[in-house]
């Protein structure tokens, strides 16, 4: 049964993928090719006096010649896909790793102690909503480097789910747990590292999770400002060139690589989920 | 019994402070108990008379206000391994297996243990409780109510606690599964010198297992009015108990004391009068009351509440 519903929802999926992109490829007109042009339209750039959102096919044939060559450097401004996405993960995951670096064993620290979270409160309160693009002018002037900028920014938006799940999740502890720790004479660390991080583990990857995706969504927007490579200078360039087929190409690939990164969390979160 | 009692409650007390800044909370005070080396004791009473309160300061985990628990000539002062818990809930660990659950109580109680041994030691006592066919590599979602329950009798049992506290093990077991867990937990039990102190609400229950038992009155300021003791012979089964010619009588005088003295003789006692060692009673033995030790000898007197 199970089999059959997964078969049949893919089939759907399938079903609908062709049908939106066949509505879309054939509500886009063709446009002439250059030997039927008049030498006047010619000079207008095409048939068409409209820009057109490109049909799927032409995607598609971009996607191919891309992803068969996604490393090739032809200087500043023509990098493989490849390329652009690797310097995005890398300025995600440093600002991501740092951030968790961080924020666990802060989140520790405020959901084991109830007088650290009534402290650090009102500054999570505070700083939580800031969008991190707001720091972007405060750490470029700082740190002087838009590469460094770029990872700071990932970082600080980053920690808040982290730190608040963190320590919700240790505060959530069961007191019978503890207790066991305790019954065995468990020092603190011990019972920190044996009893409250397993315990904790699920939500603390839950708020890693979160972390993954927003830091994701805003290395896009981090790097159409800072400019120079990644994947959000990559959409905004191909926007400056008014190649809209690269653009929506790209729109694609972070799509997917969203995904991509959500599963690895995904599948690290079922691995420490225990049920009671 | 003229030794050294291995385990001393001298004049303990317990107030919770109240919430509104009135009178504390007195849950018991100027509680004095013994108990010797090996004893099975129960402690019987009714919901919130404070047994549960009695047993977490054994165990450490909570502070008295006032008096002092010796254990083995060393004062109770915290949590140790010295005293192992069996929790109504279980409190397995729910990430671990049940193999696992074990092999932690052991580990922490032997942290200069090979891999090996523990394992044969964790083995030794899953067996003991019947767990070792494979369950035990389940987490214990997985596993039943009193497979549970068994698992975390291991785990304590492994670690040779010189007092093992039962906070009504089987409480939340039906009644088929909890038959058979405290066969196992007597047969564990006699092959041992294990001290027991265990809470229950099952009259026969205490019987079956009990060197004697406790009846604690109904709070605030409960006190343990009786020690019962059950001299009926061991090993006793629970087909052949109930054909004991002492049992009903104890079983009557219990009952007769959870349902009406427990609240007849509840209340505070009046100043001056001090509490020693509850009185012994022996209902089988048509109630020769004695008093067992003689450290003051009291009047109970008690107030009507």
């Amino acid at each position: 049964m199970l089999k059959s519903l997964n078969l049949r929802a893919a089939l759907i999926s399938i079903t609908l993928l062709f049908a939106l992109g066949g509505i879309w490829e054939l509500a886009t007109p063709k446009v002439k090719s250059a030997t039927e042009m008049t030498e006047y339209e010619k000079l207008m750039g095409g048939a068409d006096q409209e820009a057109r959102v490109p049909p799927p096919s032409k995607i598609i044939k971009l996607a191919i010649t891309e992803l068969s060559d996604p490393f090739y450097d032809n200087g500043p401004n023509d990098k493989g896909i490849g390329i652009q996405i690797g310097y995005s993960l890398y300025r995600v995951l440093a600002g991501y790793f740092l951030a968790a670096l961080i924020a666990i064993p802060f989140g520790f620290l405020i959901g084991m102690s109830p007088l650290a979270y009534k402290a650090l409160d009102p500054f999570i309160q505070v700083l939580r909503p800031i969008s991190p693009l707001a720091w972007m002018p405060l750490a470029l002037f700082i740190i002087r480097d838009s590469q460094a900028s770029a990872i700071f920014v990932i970082f600080i938006c980053s920690i808040w789910p982290m730190l608040i799940n963190t320590a919700f999740g240790v505060a959530g502890v069961r007191k019978d747990w503890i207790n066991v720790a305790r019954t065995h004479e468990l020092g603190s660390l011990q019972t920190a590292y044996f009893v409250i991080l397993p315990a904790a583990a699920p939500t603390i990857l839950t708020g890693m999770r979160i972390s993954i995706g927003i830091a994701w969504l805003v290395i896009v927007a981090a790097e159409m400002l800072v400019g120079g490579t990644g994947i959000g200078y990559y959409v905004w360039n191909e926007w400056n060139n008014l190649d809209l087929t690269s653009v929506i190409f790209s729109i694609l690939v972070i799509g997917v690589v969203g995904m991509l990164l959500d599963a690895v969390f995904a599948k690290v979160q079922r691995a420490v989920q225990y049920q009671e | 019994m003229d030794e050294k009692p291995f385990l001393e409650i001298d004049n303990l007390s317990r107030r919770f402070p109240s919430t509104e800044g009135g009178e504390p909370l007195t849950v018991f005070e100027n509680l004095n108990l013994d108990i010797f080396k090996g004893e099975f004791v129960c402690i019987l009473g009714h919901s919130g008379c404070g047994k549960s309160t009695v047993m977490n300061i054994l165990a450490g985990l909570d502070k008295s206000t006032s008096g002092a628990v010796t254990m083995d000539n060393y004062e109770v002062s915290g949590p140790s391994l010295d005293q192992g818990v069996v929790f109504q809930n279980y409190s397995l660990l729910p990430w671990l297996s049940a193999l696992k659950n074990v092999t932690f109580g052991v580990k922490a109680r032997h942290p200069d243990w090979s891999k090996k041994q523990v394992l044969e030691h964790s083995y030794k006592y899953l067996k003991l409780v019947g767990l070792d066919d494979g369950a035990e590599k389940r987490k214990p979602s997985q596993l039943s109510g009193g497979m549970r329950q068994r698992v975390s009798i291991a785990r304590a049992f492994a670690i040779q606690p010189k007092l093992l506290l039962l906070d009504e093990p089987f409480g939340a077991l039906d009644a088929l599964t909890r038959g058979t867990i405290q066969d196992e937990l007597i047969r564990i039990w006699s092959g041992s010198d294990q001290t027991v102190f265990m809470i229950t609400h099952d009259v026969d229950e205490a019987i079956l297992l009990a060197d004697r038992i406790l009846l604690m009155t109904n709070g605030p300021y409960a006190r343990i009015a009786e020690s019962v003791v059950v001299d009926i012979e061991r090993p006793r089964g629970r087909a052949e108990i109930v054909h004991d010619e002492g049992y009903y009588k104890i079983r009557n005088h219990l009952v007769t004391f959870l349902a009406r003295r427990s609240k007849e003789m509840a209340g505070r006692l009046e100043d001056g009068v001090v509490v020693g060692q509850p009185v012994s009673v022996n209902p089988a033995k048509e109630n020769l009351i004695k008093k067992e030790k003689t450290k003051t000898t009291p009047e109970l007197v008690p107030v009507a509440s």
